[in-house]
């Protein structure tokens, strides 16, 4: 008997192999650097996501099956690939500083982020139960590490013991789902699965509906859906808060990613069902975030509950299951990586600005920013507005775009909670622009540091992306719905 | 031959016990063990439908989830034991620093 | 089916029960006169040197789990082993093989550099 490798086609997943090399360069290079030269590393890592980013524009009209059927690499994934790397290249500005100085091991600082990386864009090319289930492992094993790294502060490591069990538990899960599914379809393909159910529709045995119900659990608590959302803000909290800019976005880019490769090809046999679970996943996950962060005046636990309203939000669109929605969320994700990583940005120019462990992640921290920090306090006011939505900036127009589709689709009543939320968001959101610009800063004389140019680059670009997006979503909006043309076969 | 439903409600009742384990023991040894015994019987069903299917991604599956399973406890170890330096416990019950 | 199992039940209802005889057996009928010394922890007939409850040495438990690490990623192997026979072509196969074994050496080295292998 011969057993043939399928021609192995590495091109397709240059980008994920030139971001996994530089990990491992990164790490061993690092070891043989002097410990005060260790924060160099940040270079060559920006480098490699750079090159990554380079690779995919020239495959950007690719639609190739690689490594024997277990990646796709297609508009979906080189699209969402972008988000990806720019949410790691603006976390790699954000930490040249603060690594530093809170003292994480830079060498596997570095690495770790990369290799999470890695795995998230795996994420988004996995076409098979293996890969999908390998792929999410990759991002969350560096990401539980990641979190813990900040090993003075007894909280970070408290963040990464929530982190890893609640993770595993949802890793647990998910597994469990796709062995019942394996089990009923008898092939670990997306494909198959989606061809599996044209043939036996809602009269699929039981087992297969529990094993998309595991599955969707075991996403919910990646992406930080309500009711599986108790771990965020403990995590986003405790964690360096550079780690918390990159997961915040990363991660959720990767589990919208996969939850979309399994709802909308997998399962859209049993579509009429899962739009429901969705829909009332969506509303809660929306509204409770919302509330929870009215009353928070930790800010990265408000950010935290943000996000996962944010979820909440794009959830909307994926409910919508069509190609406005699709591409309501594709836009949503793009804006999102720069203004939620970019908010984070601004609490770590904050810390900077502190002398307490904790500066800058109390509300009260913020106060008077916008007398001695004016052109801080400008780009945090300008990304609050646009994450709680105003016009003309960006967030809004993710937002119209993604309630548009849910009304398009008849969940006319999910698109009206959708803008109620917004409206009850604005208060926390606006609560952290009227500190900065309303409060004087009380207490302790403020410290003129200056802050690291690598910081202040990646604040300008996630604001001045709100803003140019915002005036002129025509760009991406191109990319998106090419991407969404050639995912949907039309 | 056994039929598969006894494999399949053997690693269904694993899986339980894992999952309850998990939520209500408070050692934090104990729930990295209860992580395993979850993932296991995922493994143990897995391996079931690939010898009931004569299907061999099942198995593959099974190989890399216990591969992807030693990392994951690897990294578990290594965070409670820096906990454990701090704290000198390992009942998660003392964790309270993070709230709101 | 059941019926196979059965020599087995009776081997082990024999063991169970010779055991059981032989450990009863002295305790009914054996004169009983303990010493300070009969009563002593049995090790090897040396005098026992402190307390049998000791905390291992935290060394131990990262060679431990480096072992687990390596053990379980070249456990990876084995089914590639089984079928190298009969892959074609060949040299793929050994070179996915060799970038794999290539990715665990590079993690071996980093542990070897930053002293993870140095027992202090």
């Amino acid at each position: 008997m011969e057993i043939s490798i399928a021609p192995l086609n590495l091109l397709a997943i240059a980008p994920q192999i030139v971001v996994s090399v530089t990990a491992l360069v990164v790490l061993l290079v690092g070891l043989f650097l002097p410990e005060e030269h260790r924060g160099r590393i940040a270079w060559p890592s920006l480098a490699g996501v750079l090159i990554a980013a380079g690779l995919l524009y020239y495959l950007w009209d690719r639609n190739d099956l690689t490594l024997s059927a277990m990646l796709r690499t297609d508009g979906y994934s080189l699209f969402l690939n972008l988000i990806i790397l720019i949410a790691a290249a603006l976390a790699i500005l954000f930490s040249v500083d603060y690594a530093g100085r809170v003292r994480l091991p830079r060498t596997e600082y570095y690495s770790l982020l990369l290799l999470s990386t890695t795995g998230m864009m795996l994420m988004t090319a996995a076409v098979n139960l293996i890969t999908l289930f390998l792929a999410l492992e990759m991002l969350s094993i560096a990401l539980y590490v990641l979190v813990g790294l900040n090993r003075a502060e007894q909280r970070s490591g408290e963040a990464a013991i929530k982190y890893l069990v609640l993770g595993a538990f949802s890793s647990g899960f998910l597994l469990y789902g796709m062995a019942l599914v394996y089990g009923q379809v008898g092939s670990m393909a997306l494909d198959d699965v989606r061809v599996h159910l044209l043939s036996t529709g809602s009269q699929s045995p039981v087992l297969l509906w529990l094993g998309l119900g595991l599955m969707l659990i075991g996403f919910g608590f990646k992406v930080a859906l309500v009711p599986f959302h108790m771990w965020t803000p403990d995590v986003y909290q405790g964690a360096p808060t550079s780690v918390t800019a990159f997961m915040s976005a990363g991660t959720k880019v990767a589990g919208f990613a996969a939850l979309g490769r399994v709802t909308l090809v997998a399962f859209s046999g049993l579509q009429n069902v899962w739009i429901w679970v969705l829909a009332v996943l969506a509303a809660l996950t929306m509204t409770i975030g919302n509330l929870a962060a009215l009353r928070q005046t930790n800010l990265k636990r408000m950010l935290a509950y943000s996000s996962i309203a944010h979820a909440g939000y794009v959830l909307v669109g994926l409910t919508a299951a069509n190609r406005t929605g699709l591409d309501a969320v594709f836009f949503y994700l793009f804006i999102y990586a720069f203004m939620n990583t970019g908010a984070f940005a601004v609490l770590i120019a904050a810390h900077r600005l502190g002398s307490s462990p904790v500066a800058g992640e109390n509300l009260d921290d913020l106060a008077g920013l916008a007398e001695h920090r004016p052109w801080l306090a400008a780009a945090m006011a300008l990304l609050m507005f646009s994450l709680t939505g105003v016009p003309p900036l960006a967030g809004f127009l993710g937002k119209l775009y993604l309630f548009s589709a849910a009304v398009e689709a008849g969940l006319i009543w999910l698109a009206i909670l959708g803008v109620l939320n917004s409206v009850v968001s604005a208060y926390y959101y606006l609560r952290v622009v009227v500190t900065m610009y309303m409060r004087d800063k009380k207490g302790a004389e403020v410290v003129p540091a200056p802050l690291c140019p690598a910081l202040q680059l990646g604040i300008a670009v996630a604001a001045i992306a709100t803003v140019f997006w915002g005036l002129w979503p025509a760009s991406i909006l191109n990319l998106v719905t090419i991407t969404t043309r050639s995912f949907f076969g039309g | 031959m056994i039929p598969a439903s006894y494999y399949l409600i053997l690693s269904a009742v694993l899986f339980t016990i894992g999952a309850v384990g998990l939520l209500i023991r408070r050692n934090a040894l104990v729930i990295l063990m209860s992580i395993e015994m979850m993932l296991n019987a995922a493994n143990l069903t897995l391996v079931t439908y690939s010898r009931f299917l004569e299907n061999i991604d099942g198995q593959v599956f099974a190989l890399l989830v216990m591969a992807v399973a030693a990392a994951e406890v690897a990294v578990g170890l290594a965070i409670i034991v820096s906990f454990v330096r701090h704290r000198d416990t390992t009942d998660l019950d003392e964790i309270n620093l993070l709230k709101g | 089916m059941p019926e196979d199992y059965g020599p087995i039940v009776i081997l082990a209802v024999v063991a169970v029960g010779l055991s059981a005889i032989a450990i009863a057996a002295p305790a009914l009928f054996g004169p009983k006169r303990p010493t300070e010394t009969k009563l002593a922890p049995y090790e090897s007939g040396k005098l026992p040197i402190g307390p049998a409850r000791r905390r291992f040495s935290v060394q131990y438990y990262l060679y431990a789990t480096l072992f687990l690490l390596f053990d379980v990623a070249f456990l990876l192997l084995f089914p590639w082993a089984v079928v190298f026979r009969d892959l074609a072509p060949k040299m793929t196969g050994l070179l996915i093989a060799g970038i794999f074994a290539l990715t665990l050496v590079a993690g071996l080295v980093y542990v070897w550099k930053r002293g993870g292998l140095e027992w202090e």
